[in-house]
């Protein structure tokens, strides 16, 4: 019997219910406001009384409305179809509420309609099954039972799409029957199970199940189907230079993006949707701009995948939160876009979540304690802040599958600190529990340094592609010649030794050529790890070599010119003449001027 | 069946907010009070039990304990017709110019998010001829962006400026705490240029009360959406933010919700940003353009209101002395029209940039003693240059013009390898090849 209950009292998107029954921590339900019903959530119950956060503008529910409870946990639906699609933060497909909208009258389909909800799968599609288990076999949750040809995952060039044991299943399971290779929807029986007794907690009720290739899982739940967890060791190419050689990103590592606004860390998050080497790409847009969203969503689908020849949105699955939907929705958001991933980490995939911003969801997390009137901690946030954001992070990582096949799901977060100040709650929440800092500093985007990631203040737990000893030397550099501009501003130029203002020119040079990257061309955008090293080693001469200038004047003039000659050749194909000659005219330029 | 129901007594009254015992009422409903204060319109702000609390737009005070409640039975709306162009209004829609009560279609206010599916790429660029904006910064239809200033600058005479120059359809005022004599002031400018027949004014000054103030942006809003639906592109202005959010502080305050930030709630964000979010390119309609000012008390950008905005507008202006200043303004949206304006059009802008931050650590080196190199001296004259002939608020030339001066004064000051420029522009740009 379901459990149904009244509206007490309404506040903001807080709503207060008595309930007759029983009912869970994080139990749907829908409140009835006349022809539509609202989805919420419950936060806290108190006696036959609890508080739900509502998924919608609460306007016109009135005392003694009536709210029908599901049951069941805030879920996602898993399956194929998952990819290109663009969702809002309870997984309901964007496009298709439009159109659904637009039924309503031209004007209605511009907007989100309150208690409009859609399966977040289409049901119609019809997906070209090909079983690959055996009959008889035993199978555990999350073992492959089959396969449907998906996009890029046509089952040719990469694997398809695999249909797992849905990971609610507990215990051992034996095969019974499998569909004959066909086509079916998400919906349609593919396989029947039987529990083996003794071994599955379902045994009770011994009688075999049918499995879909639709599966649902609770969102704020970590899916743990997998044998054991690796160490991240493998580096995540993402062609950003100053990430892959100075603040390496992990395969199933995490790290955060924290900067004031105007820094770059959208951009910089875009950056990486479209270059990073790995599978899927889950960007969740979480309380920010519409404008950016809208980018990707109609950028994405233009840009081709180096890697597979096809449209990069065919890789990739936006969860859109922007910061005029719902709060409530914003907070589940990062969870539905997580929980996607750890669904094709399963599959044996690299995944990578880009959540923009963290921020806003800790934002949505403060404005529900408010609402709930919990005591709050520092700057009004609440006090499982810092639990709830470690727990995010913890659901990345790198994973050995029961067919000892591995997945993984990277995550990066950018935060967006109030004021720019890094010392508040959330960053330092968050740098406690992440890998890799790409802090991005204002002193630099002012001077339109991008990406402005701060070479001296950022770090990185996991290994660069080029040796930690090389790139400590460069960093010495960058971080001497820092000092030497500081110092400079007092004893001014004359006061400085030829030496260290030969320091302070390498520092400049390094930064100029190299950390400086510009996303919005088409060939410095991305710097393949290979170019990198090559671009290192040509730089590391000019870092190392003894030079014999004769005063500033033509030191200064030296490192000008050779950072003209370095930034053309960053424009050149790699690979091409071009690129071979401007090599060699700077290795020319720089053995010239040495001793 | 629950229209016009009318209750006598009130609980409880504190700041702009009354209580009292009433049943069938429906959340966000408007009701009306009538008391020896006068009449006024009210909102439902909270529903515990029996309790039903309210938002009184004139604010409380007056209101006595045997005021006359009458709920409505519906949300906040504004009359919407083409009537509303040439006017001025109150928050709550009264009209402030003498003029007649408009009778239009009712429109509820404060609606839904729209569909980010449904937006469109911004691609059209806002010509302003303000070399600072358009070379620099180039606005963009749909963009929402707001003016950070420190009390006493010249920002509503920029927002009126771009107001009169950008090419829209129709303009949106919105005044929140304004002086009196400044709506007065912007208004005769509008009316000089002939700009006040596409105009509506909803203007909430610094004696009306505050509930008022926080009407201001949604009502505006409002108007502008169903124009922008009808197919034109509305520009919006919002002056000044600052007292809006200062507004809601206030009433956040009464109602003893736990403050996050310097008093403000917790909410701000989301607040601000579901206001600001309502700046879109609809697709296959009009279009709606926000430009707003927050004043940064003490011109701190760290105070919470300018914090905030920062991260959900689409970049900002710093004006700073009567000009805007090239650092820390930005508009995010530039990268989408920049490319498709002249080739020179980036290039001329990062260089003129980077060169002009050179020039500030060289005053900085100068104001401290230090000798000055050659390049300093060249640096120095290029600052000159560029902050009389480029930077001046007074400068009114289109944007190709606009692109010709920056080499002009580039090759003016330097030598053709030392600005950064990728030689093959330099090439065919460089005054005198």
């Amino acid at each position: 019997m379901t459990t149904t209950g009244k509206i007490a009292a309404v506040n903001g998107n807080m709503i207060t219910v008595v309930f007759d029954g029983a009912v869970a921590q994080n139990e749907v339900g829908y409140a009835v406001c006349g022809d539509k019903r609202l989805m919420a959530e419950i936060v806290r119950v108190r006696g036959t009384r609890c508080d739900m956060q509502v998924f919608d503008a609460t306007s016109d529910l009135m005392v003694d409305d009536k709210v029908e409870f599901t049951g069941e946990m805030l879920a996602a639906e898993l399956g194929p179809g998952l990819l290109a699609q663009v969702y809002d933060g309870l997984q309901n497909p964007l496009a298709e509420l439009a159109e659904e909208a637009g039924k309503i009258s031209r004007d209605a389909a511009y907007f989100l309609q309150r208690g409009m909800y859609l399966p977040g799968l289409p049901r119609d599609i019809k997906w070209d099954w090909h079983p690959t288990a055996e009959i008889g076999s035993r199978v555990m949750a999350g073992d492959f039972l089959g396969w449907v040809p998906e996009g890029i995952f046509d089952g040719e060039k990469l694997p398809g799409h695999k249909i797992m044991v849905p990971f609610s299943f507990r215990g051992v399971y034996t095969v019974k029957s499998l569909a004959p290779a066909g086509a079916y929807t998400v919906t349609e029986t593919i396989a029947v199970l039987e529990p083996v007794a003794g071994e599955s907690s379902s045994a009770q009720n011994a009688q075999s199940v049918e499995v879909q290739m639709l599966q649902r899982w609770p969102v704020k739940v970590p899916i743990k189907c997998f044998s054991e967890r690796l160490a991240p060791e493998e580096t995540l190419e993402t062609t950003v230079r100053t990430i892959d050689t100075f603040f390496p990103v992990a395969v199933g590592g995490t790290y955060c993006v924290p900067g004031p606004f105007g820094a770059g860390k959208t951009v910089l998050q875009q950056t990486t949707a479209r270059y990073a080497k790995v599978d899927v790409v889950i960007s969740a847009a979480c309380g920010e701009r519409a404008g950016e969203v809208v980018e990707t969503l109609k950028e994405f689908p233009e840009i081709v995948d180096p890697k597979t020849g096809q449209s990069l949105m065919k890789r990739t699955i936006i969860i859109c939160n922007t910061s005029s939907m719902p709060v409530a929705s914003r907070e589940a958001s990062v969870y539905t876009a997580v929980t996607l991933a750890e669904y094709f980490r399963q599959m044996g995939l690299d995944v990578l979540v880009l959540a923009d911003s963290t921020s806003r969801w800790a934002q949505a997390m403060r404005e529900l304690s408010g609402r709930l009137e919990e005591i709050p901690g520092e700057e009004a946030f609440p006090a499982y802040l810092e639990s709830r954001i470690a727990a995010f992070y913890e659901r990345a990582g790198r994973v050995r599958l029961r067919d000892g096949s591995t997945g993984s799901v990277t995550i990066g977060g950018t935060v967006s600190p109030a004021g720019g100040n890094f010392d508040e709650p959330v960053t330092q929440a968050t740098l406690k529990v992440v890998g890799g800092f790409h802090g991005l500093s204002r002193a630099r985007s002012d001077a339109r340094r991008y990406p402005a990631i701060d070479p001296l203040d950022s770090w990185s737990h996991y290994a660069p592609v080029i040796e930690r000893a090389r790139v400590e030397a460069a960093r010495s550099i960058l971080r001497k010649g820092n000092e030497v501009g500081q110092m400079m501003k007092v004893v001014g130029e004359e006061g400085t030794s030829q030496e260290d203002f030969v320091t302070y020119l390498k520092a400049e040079f390094i930064d100029a050529v190299y950390l400086q990257q510009n996303a919005f061309s088409d060939s410095d955008a991305t710097t393949p790890v290979e170019r990198q090293r090559i671009m290192f080693s040509v730089m590391e001469k000019a870092l190392v070599a003894a030079f014999a200038f004769a005063d500033k004047v033509e030191a200064r003039h030296f490192f000008m010119d050779l950072r003209q000659s370095f930034i053309d050749w960053n424009d050149k194909p790699f690979n091409s003449d071009e690129f071979a000659a401007g090599k060699a005219t700077l290795e020319e330029k720089i053995a010239s001027a040495t001793k | 069946m629950f229209n016009n129901r009318i209750y006598h007594k009130i609980d409880a009254l504190s700041g702009s907010v009354a209580t009292l015992r009433a049943e069938g009422v429906k959340y966000g409903e408007i009701a009306e009070v009538e008391s020896r204060a006068g009449t006024s319109l009210a909102q439902v702000i909270k529903l515990d039990g029996p309790n039903v609390t309210l938002q009184i737009f004139a604010g409380a005070r007056g209101v006595d304990t045997a005021a006359k409640v009458r709920f409505l039975g519906e949300p906040m709306k504004v009359p919407f017709s083409d009537a509303l162009l040439g006017r001025a209004f109150s928050g709550s829609c009264v009209p402030r110019d003498g003029g007649p009560q408009i009778h239009g279609t009712p429109s509820p206010i404060g609606q839904p998010s729209v569909n980010p599916a449904k937006r469109i790429m911004p691609n059209r660029m806002v010509r302003t001829n303000i070399p600072m904006i358009d070379l620099f910064n180039s606005l963009v239809v749909s963009q929402k962006l707001p003016i950070f200033a420190k009390a006493g600058e010249p920002y509503n005479d920029l927002l009126a400026r771009i107001a009169l120059q950008a090419n829209s359809d129709v303009i949106v005022i919105g005044g929140m705490g304004m002086k009196h004599d400044e709506y007065l002031r912007l208004r005769s400018m509008l009316d000089e240029s002939g700009a006040l027949a596409k105009t509506t004014m909803f203007i909430h000054t610094a004696a009306d009360p505050t509930v008022e103030c926080v009407l201001v942006p949604d009502v505006s809003l409002a108007v502008a959406e169903k124009f922008a639906l009808e197919g034109k592109d509305v520009l919006v202005l919002l002056t000044d933010m600052t007292s809006f959010a200062d507004a809601m502080k206030e009433i956040a305050i009464t109602m003893e919700q736990i403050p996050s930030n310097r008093g403000y709630p917790g909410d701000l964000y989301s607040q601000l940003a579901s206001r600001y979010e309502k700046a879109v390119d609809f697709d296959g309609a009009g279009s709606i353009t926000i430009l707003a000012v927050t004043t940064m008390p003490g011109d701190d950008v760290t105070h919470p209101v300018p914090d905030n905005t920062g991260y959900i507008t689409e970049g900002q202006f710093y004006l700073r002395g009567g000009r805007i200043e090239p650092f820390g303004s930005l508009s995010r949206l530039k990268q989408q029209v920049n490319k498709n304006t002249r080739e020179d059009h980036r290039t001329v802008m990062d260089a003129m940039i980077k060169l002009y931050a050179q020039f500030k650590e060289t005053v900085e080196k100068q104001s401290m003693g230090f000798k000055m190199s050659d390049w300093d001296e060249k640096l120095l004259k290029y600052g000159e240059d560029f902050e009389k002939n480029m930077m001046d608020l007074s400068v009114n030339i289109p944007l190709e013009e606009a692109l010709d001066l920056g080499w002009k004064i580039l090759a003016d000051n330097f030598e053709k390898g030392e600005v950064g420029i990728p030689s093959k522009l330099a090439d065919k740009f460089w005054p005198g090849g």
